[in-house]
């Protein structure tokens, strides 16, 4: 694009085409010892526009790895159908499915060969460490790639990352910290959601809730407010 | 890299040349028109065709779309059908550049062409047609080439309604009901108020919400028309009826001699 | 080893209308431990009797993955079927990629034999030296196919392939009409019994020698592990066994005995299984 964008007969005939829509929609990932959550809202939507109110952005790529994407939604299906052919042909070379730590490396490979032309997608991926400890990798769309416990991000990030912070991170609290159990992340996780909902119009309509454990993976839904 | 060269015009072509081969990376680079020193692929759209319309109802779906082309805000063709025909399970729609569409038509029709000379009994779902496209549009929207169209992909998937959308960057998503163009301000909120209560309505309860959209369509959105197609997906295979007309009702605007 | 004036090259035709080269290449696929693929309604099972080269060696995998919907056992050049396996992966992952669907076997099948085709008419090739059974399941059910070097393949009921499978085709023919309607584990059990068969007297199938893969409606493709192959093994114990006898050698298929020179004996020149 960027060879484009040098020429100048060739940014006179780019008229109004962007490549890149904002789509919209949030991820939010809590990863405690023996579970990981992650959670998508399904709003799928273009500026004003709602496009569907039923759109998971979640992808679950083997028995304990799922990976949250949102942002460019056309980025999204190609870096997804991408990924799983990629993790295919792991499979079939190593006779294993890929780990999530495996996959976290080559999703941020993956993306920053794309650093000239990137995929327009907030990425959280999460799964079990090499430990089987929940883990939570966060990516910007370029392919830098953090390893966290917790993590939010989409539209509604910077409205959900404090509320995180505040209850699963307890920056600023005073009390001794405790293991984050299932059950409180989901509550978190699901408030924060409820928040975000009021005040993001980019986000709404229901939370896909996956719940990552030892025993495989279960779904849960939760309606939102649909304006 | 030239798909359209590989699978139309060679019929033993394997499948890595072909669109979306997942390796395609190499599609994304501009080397030929950077040879010549200047692009001329990015474009606006020209002869432009509005809504399309498609809503599920137990056991098929219904789209709908009228029959002009503008040119601008001239009313340049009155016969552009722009609801095509795949096979017994699947009908598209396209909405956007008339050109684009008829040229991504003949793409599809020669797909058809060569399933069937397979021969082989299994014919192309409409989930695999959108993803098809999915691939076709964002391959292009790549190249900074996009096909200026929204696609309406309708038909039965393993004997299930399915509905979904395509647009110019390779956009996709499925639902019960999809509005393109203006349609989606003025048609969707009538499609979400008709499958709330009830997802999946009758065939009669369907066709007349789409008809009363059309209608009014018709009377809000200065590039429609009132001669339209309507098609129908269900067991009696994918049927396109015959040009119908919109019976307006006038009577309500001022200034107009009422019968 | 030249016996014969008219088998210097794959494009060469004998008087008689045949390509020696080609069927030389059909050879190899007798030299490959036998393998067996039958259906039902549902489900389409693959058999293999797997070999260790030498006491050291572990036992030769014989049946390759090739996608959810599908998998491959082979018998012949191991490493020709590296490459074919390989070509069928791939057109399976564009095929999902692009379609988000699973390529119908027939198609595929027919894309490999177009591929084989090529070497059995370049003079600068030679025909894959390996044969294939299929096992997949689509829209239009569970297929057994089985492709040969000579390119030809066949949508088969049941097939056996490789070294002394003429006993379990001979068992398969007695057998199939019981096929569609019988359960899978029904299913395995014949496809046993039918491996089975093409052993020499002093030879048991064991859980080390016998790799079991079946596919079928929501079941993806899955080759069982020892544990499991053992499960059905036990279930085919004590049966009547029919062996073909000790005789390594493999027996002849009927062929038209229209050439006055008898065709050349192949020797081992490569890794077979």
């Amino acid at each position: 694009m960027a060879l484009v964008l040098k020429n100048s007969s060739a940014a006179l005939n780019q008229h109004s085409f962007s490549p890149y829509a904002d789509n919209g929609g949030s991820i939010v990932a809590v990863a405690g010892d023996d579970y990981v959550v992650i959670a998508s809202d399904s709003r799928l939507s273009t500026g004003y526009s709602i496009y569907t109110r039923d759109q998971s952005k979640l992808f679950k790529l083997s028995n304990d790895s799922v990976l949250g994407c949102c942002g460019c939604w056309c980025d999204v299906l190609s870096l997804t159908k991408l990924l799983e052919a990629r993790m295919q042909m792991y499979l079939h070379e190593h006779q294993k499915v890929m780990s999530t730590p495996a996959i976290s490396q080559m999703l941020s490979t993956m993306l920053y060969y794309k650093r000239l032309f990137p995929y327009y997608i907030l990425n959280i991926l999460a799964g079990f460490d090499n430990d089987g400890k929940g883990v939570v990798y966060s990516y910007d769309p370029i392919g830098n790639l953090e390893k966290s416990k917790f993590k939010a991000g989409g539209s509604s990030g910077a409205l959900l990352q404090p509320v995180l912070d505040n209850q699963l991170g307890l920056s600023n609290i005073k009390e001794k910290p405790e293991a984050i159990t299932l059950e409180k992340a989901l509550n978190v996780v699901k408030d924060a959601f409820i928040s975000a909902t009021e005040r993001d119009i980019y986000t709404g309509d229901s939370i896909i809730i996956n719940i990552i454990t030892r025993e495989g993976i279960r779904e849960e839904k939760l309606e939102l407010r649909k304006d | 890299m030239n798909f359209y060269g590989g699978t139309i015009h060679n019929g033993f072509n394997d499948s890595r040349n072909s669109f979306g081969g997942f390796r395609g990376v190499d599609d994304y680079n501009f080397q030929p028109d950077i040879d010549r020193g200047f692009i001329t692929r990015a474009h606006t759209p020209l002869t432009t065709v509005t809504s399309v319309l498609a809503l599920s109802y137990e056991g098929g779906v219904v789209m709908a779309a009228d029959l002009v082309g503008s040119y601008g805000s001239l009313m340049r063709f009155k016969n552009c059908p722009r609801i095509m025909r795949v096979n017994a399970n699947v009908v598209i729609g396209a909405s956007g550049d008339y050109a684009d569409f008829q040229y991504l038509q003949q793409i599809i029709k020669q797909k058809i062409i060569e399933e069937e000379c397979l021969d082989d009994g299994i014919s192309i779902k409409p989930r695999a047609l959108f993803c098809w496209l999915t691939r076709v549009l964002y391959q292009r929207r790549s190249k900074f080439d996009p096909l200026w169209n929204t696609f309406v992909i309708a038909g039965l998937q393993d004997g299930q309604p399915y509905i979904s959308c395509v647009d110019k960057l390779g956009t996709g998503y499925e639902d019960k009901q999809v509005a393109t163009g203006f349609g989606s301000h003025l048609a969707t909120p009538l499609f979400r108020e008709a499958v709330e209560n009830k997802p999946l309505p009758s065939k009669e309860e369907a066709i007349a919400v789409v008809k009363k959209s059309l209608e009014i369509l018709f009377y809000r959105d200065a590039r429609s028309f009132d001669k339209y197609l309507l098609a129908t997906v269900d067991s009696n295979g994918a049927v396109i009826e015959e040009p119908q007309l919109i019976k307006p009702d006038w009577s309500l605007a001022a200034l107009t001699e009422c019968p | 080893m030249f016996r014969n004036q008219y088998d210097s090259d794959v494009t060469v035709w004998s008087p008689q209308g045949r390509l020696h080269q080609v069927e030389y290449a059909m050879e190899a696929v007798k030299l490959g431990s036998a393998t067996i693929g039958l259906k039902n309604k549902t489900h389409a099972v693959l058999i293999a009797l797997k070999r260790a080269t030498s006491e050291l060696s572990a036992h030769q995998k014989k049946i390759i993955p090739i996608d959810d919907h599908m998998g491959i056992t082979i018998a012949g050049l191991t490493a020709d079927a590296r490459m074919l396996s390989r070509f069928m992966r791939t057109e399976c992952l564009n095929y999902k990629y692009t379609h988000s669907d699973l390529l119908p076997v027939g198609r595929l099948i027919a894309n490999v034999g177009n591929k084989m085709q090529v070497c059995t008419q370049r003079y600068d090739r030679r025909p894959y030296g390996v044969g294939l059974l299929v096992a997949g399941y689509d829209d239009l059910g569970p297929h057994i196919y089985q492709t040969c070097p000579s390119s030809n393949y066949f949508d088969c009921k049941a097939m056996a392939i490789g070294a002394r499978s003429q006993s379990a085709r001979t068992y398969l023919e007695k057998t199939l009409n019981s096929f569609p309607d019988c359960s899978l584990e029904e299913l395995v059990k014949h496809g046993l019994r039918a491996l089975r068969d093409t052993l020499p007297n002093e030879v048991e199938l064991n859980t080390k020698n016998v790799s079991i893969a079946f596919v079928g409606k929501a079941t993806p493709f899955k080759i069982l592990n020892e544990e499991e192959t053992g499960t059905y093994l036990t279930l085919i114990e004590g049966d009547e066994r029919r062996g073909a006898g000790p005789s390594d050698e493999p027996p002849k298929d009927p062929q038209p005995s229209t050439t006055e020179k008898k065709d050349p004996v192949p020797v081992v020149s490569m890794e077979t299984e």
